[in-house]
């Protein structure tokens, strides 16, 4: 099956198109079975080789290589039932409302005798699942550990069981929102932003939350907490096409904070049998390599490891799509420096707030 | 001036004084040679009649010799044939005399062992021995004897005859002996187990000073057929043997007396060997000089077209009785046997049996078990110095999938009419070229067929596995599709399990 694109706003909609989908995989099953035939099933196979950047998503897809899975064989027969085991529970979950994390699949597992030898193998199946079905795990109510949030003026409503209805405005709580299982299923309301901010660091976004930068900017903020989780990647893309707003990310100024917003904008090679998970229009707003020469930002040398992940980067096809990466990229190696957000501080608490944010907004507008 | 004074000894002096050669080195070994002499004597005796063996072993605790030492009385009974009652004396009271001086395979080749135990029981107790038996007929035979060291007779002290209403045939011999018990019983224990072993047609019997009973039943009544005496072969005489068989010869010409005392000789080969030699054939034996019989010796090394000996004089064990022995003795999960073509070394024909036993009961000890065998006697000392073991540690066993970690044993039976000892103790067989080849050739084909046992193991054990699998996961897919179909029943999925099964079962 293909990946899907996001056809509804409805979160209704959806879970009823994932459990569909589930129900229709087990009866495939079933009538192969029923048939006399060893039950089997193709998926698009996710090895290295058979992963492509591709400039239409702007984002990694999966090629024309396919996998086959059969019963039949004798060293698919494990993995076959515990995907099928993956499906029903996933269904079980989707079907009754509740979530789960996948450190509770690789245990729930063993309540059905259908033992994952780690948390990786069972991580694993979960991924098989998702390329089968062309859904994420967040469809099937599996979540991992989360740890970002969000914050500003959006009313949101509601729909995991004993909230249905209810609506929340993000402002409520200053620490801002944990993006979990039930704000990731909860439908939006309305909102008085214009603009979407992205922040690698807890530090700087309770910052901007104290310093009012939701009102003076007009903007909703999301803390990503280092690389985002794919929930709030999915999450940040609702809140630009369902409520079009732009976002615009900012991090550290080393390659992996340069990083952490090339995943918002154009997904993982992990993912790339999923959509929607990306944000192509999103920009990275900072810290930028020419912004540490420009501010006089306090730095740190490039070590050797920031080094060879610059040269990997520079090789791959999503830093290709806008010449603004290969130019930071080259800044970064020329300079041999790197600067956290925090370095702003240099300037007083409030700098970052006065002078950069509002001159980095316009200049990535 | 000193005066040298020459003496005559003795036979039995001559072993008196060199005991350590015939085995009776110290309080422990003697104690068990004494029982494994009389114990050989009493299944040979058995054998010649073709009857399977019934042998009671007592040993009794007697008394404190020494702090080491004790003094114990060693009684064994047999139902062999018996000792006619005119060679009892001569037979247990006189060295060097006895029946086993002609050519056929036996345990013993001197006469030696028995009457050694004897002495050695007289020299360190200075208990007379008691006789008993009967060939069968209407009397029975008491002897109580000494024997004359220096001049080694006899000496009876006592001789009754009995009446033997029952018709019981066989012999009893007990003597005081002194020993070490306590050290000699792991070795005497495992003689009897490994005697077992090579003769599992014969009821073992042994009663420890203890009172402990070990019996060890016999798991078959067909016997080997008995070796058939045999005259010596040329390739293996020496001088020695050429001027016994020349003093008592009746013959006058050197024609007959080589087609008579030979083994494989005749006419046509006898005049060829002398026509080779440049004797003449109407030389009479008994006028050949010293020089002349060396030659005589050299000759018949020599020539090349005397035919090989034959194998009737060697009673092998054969593959079947040696299976039933090391099934009753070792209880393994597998094992394979495999007798040689008779092969000779010097002259002396020779066969080798080995077996390879797997699993079961034998031991996990990270190195094969080995028995060594010769002439069915079990060899218990000087492992690391025997041929076999060479072999067994120069096979090549990664090639027939065999690791020293498995549970194995290794069973190698030389038989010959002269087993190539390295020495006198006999408890080692030497590396002669010919034997180790032989030796070689038995355990590659024996490891041949252990190879296939485990290869089919592994097989029918994956195979298990494999079904194993289909029928743990099938239900299980089956059951979760139902599920999540929303079906009531799950699909039949006896069909798929079948059709594995099937597929299966071409592979074993």
């Amino acid at each position: 099956m293909e990946p899907k694109e996001y056809k509804s706003s409805s979160i209704m909609e959806r879970r009823k198109e994932v459990l569909a989908s589930l129900q229709n995989f087990g009866l495939k099953i079933y009538e192969q079975i029923d048939r006399g035939y060893f039950p089997s099933i193709e998926m698009p196979s996710r090895s290295t080789e058979n992963i492509y950047y591709d400039p239409k998503f702007r984002q990694f897809i999966l090629g024309d290589k396919r996998v086959r899975r059969s019963a039949r064989n004798i060293r698919h027969l494990k993995p076959f039932a515990q995907l099928v085991w993956t499906a029903l529970f996933s269904y079980e979950l989707t079907s009754q409302r509740k979530t789960s994390t996948l450190r509770d699949v690789y245990y729930s597992a063993q309540a059905y005798e259908m033992t994952f030898k780690d948390q990786q193998e069972s991580n694993n199946i979960i991924t098989d699942l998702e390329t089968v079905l062309g859904f994420s795990r967040e469809d099937f109510n599996i979540f991992p550990e989360e740890r970002s949030a969000v914050f500003g003026d959006l009313t949101i409503r509601y729909t995991v069981p004993g909230y249905e209805g209810k609506t929340l405005n993000l402002t409520s709580h200053p620490d801002g929102v944990m993006i979990g299982p039930a704000l990731t299923s909860a439908e939006f309301v309305k909102t008085s932003a214009d603009k979407v901010i992205a922040i690698e660091k807890g530090g700087l976004f309770t910052r901007f939350i104290e310093e009012n930068v939701h009102k003076k900017f007009n903007a909703l903020l999301v803390l990503t907490a280092g690389q985002a989780p794919r929930a709030t990647r999915h999450f940040i893309r609702r809140l630009n096409r369902e409520l079009g707003l732009p976002v615009y990310i900012f991090t550290d100024g080393d390659p992996w904070g340069m990083h952490i917003a090339m995943v918002i904008i154009s997904g993982s090679a992990n993912a790339a049998h999923l959509r929607d998970l990306t944000t192509p229009d999103a920009k990275w707003s900072g810290v930028w390599a020419t912004d540490i020469v420009k501010y006089k930002l306090p730095t740190d040398p490039l070590d050797e490891i920031d080094m060879k992940r610059l040269y990997e980067l520079q090789k791959d096809p999503r830093y290709k799509e806008d010449p603004l990466w290969q130019r930071e990229i080259k800044t970064f190696m020329k300079i041999k420096r790197k600067a956290e957000q925090e370095a702003f501080s240099r300037y007083g608490l409030t700098y970052i707030v006065d002078e950069y944010l509002p001159a980095k907004l316009e200049e990535t507008k | 001036m000193a005066q040298v004074t020459f003496e005559e000894i003795s036979a039995s002096d001559f072993f008196y004084r060199n005991r350590d050669i015939a085995g009776f080195t110290n309080p422990t070994r003697a104690i068990f040679a004494a029982i494994r002499e009389l114990v050989e004597n009493s299944l040979d005796a058995a054998e010649s009649l073709k009857i399977p063996p019934e042998i009671y072993v007592r040993l009794s605790f007697e008394g404190e010799a020494s702090k080491e030492t004790q003094i114990y009385k060693l009684r064994v009974e047999d139902n062999g044939c018996g000792v006619p009652p005119r060679h009892i004396p001569s037979a247990f009271g006189q060295v060097l005399f006895g029946s086993k001086y002609k050519l056929k395979q036996q345990r013993g080749t001197f006469g030696l062992g028995g009457k050694m135990a004897i002495l050695y029981g007289q020299i360190t107790t200075h208990q007379p021995a008691t006789i008993i038996s009967s060939t069968g007929t209407s009397h029975i035979y008491m002897y109580r004897l000494m024997i004359d060291i220096q001049r080694n007779r006899p000496i009876i002290l006592d001789r009754k005859v009995l009446l033997n209403k029952e018709g019981w045939r066989g012999t009893i011999v007990e003597f005081s002996l002194e020993g070490d018990y306590l050290r000699a019983m792991p070795k005497i224990l495992e003689y009897f187990k490994q005697t077992a072993m090579v003769n599992p047609y014969a009821n073992l019997t042994f009663v420890d000073p203890k009172g402990r009973l070990y019996k060890f039943t016999r798991a078959t009544t067909v016997m080997p057929d008995p070796p058939k005496e045999t005259l010596p072969h040329p390739y293996g005489v020496d001088v020695e043997l050429l001027q016994r068989l020349i003093q008592v010869t009746p013959y006058n010409n050197m024609l007959e007396f080589l087609k008579n005392h030979f083994h494989r000789v005749g006419e046509v080969t006898a005049r060829k060997f002398l026509e080779f030699s440049g004797i003449s054939p109407s030389k009479n034996p008994k006028k050949l000089s010293h020089e002349e019989i060396v030659r005589l010796m050299h000759m018949l090394k020599k020539f090349k077209e005397f035919l090989p000996p034959d194998a009737s004089c060697l009673s092998p064990l054969g593959e079947e009785l040696l299976r039933t022995g090391v099934l009753k003795e070792l209880k393994p999960e597998f094992v394979a046997v495999h007798q040689r073509k008779p092969a000779t070394y010097a002259g002396h024909p020779f066969i080798v049996e080995v077996a390879i036993a797997y699993g079961g009961e034998i031991p996990q000890k990270g190195g094969f078990l080995i028995y060594r065998f010769a002439n069915r006697i079990p060899l218990l000392y000087d492992e690391a110095s025997d041929v076999s073991v060479k072999v067994i540690n120069d096979m090549n066993w990664r090639r027939y999938k065999v690791t020293p970690d498995m549970p194995i044993a290794i069973v190698v039976h030389v038989c010959s009419t002269k087993v190539p000892y390295k020495t006198v103790g006999k408890e080692f067989i030497a590396d002669r070229p010919e034997v180790r080849r032989e030796i070689a050739n038995g355990l590659r084909e024996v490891a041949r067929q252990l190879q296939r046992f485990l290869t089919r193991r592994e097989h029918v054990d994956r195979e298990r596995k494999r079904l194993g699998i289909f029928s743990k996961y099938l239900p299980r897919i089956a059951e979760f599709s139902t599920k999540l179909a929303g079906r009531d029943k799950p699909p039949d999925i006896e069909k798929l399990l079948r059709s594995v099964r099937r597929f299966g079962a071409e592979g074993v």
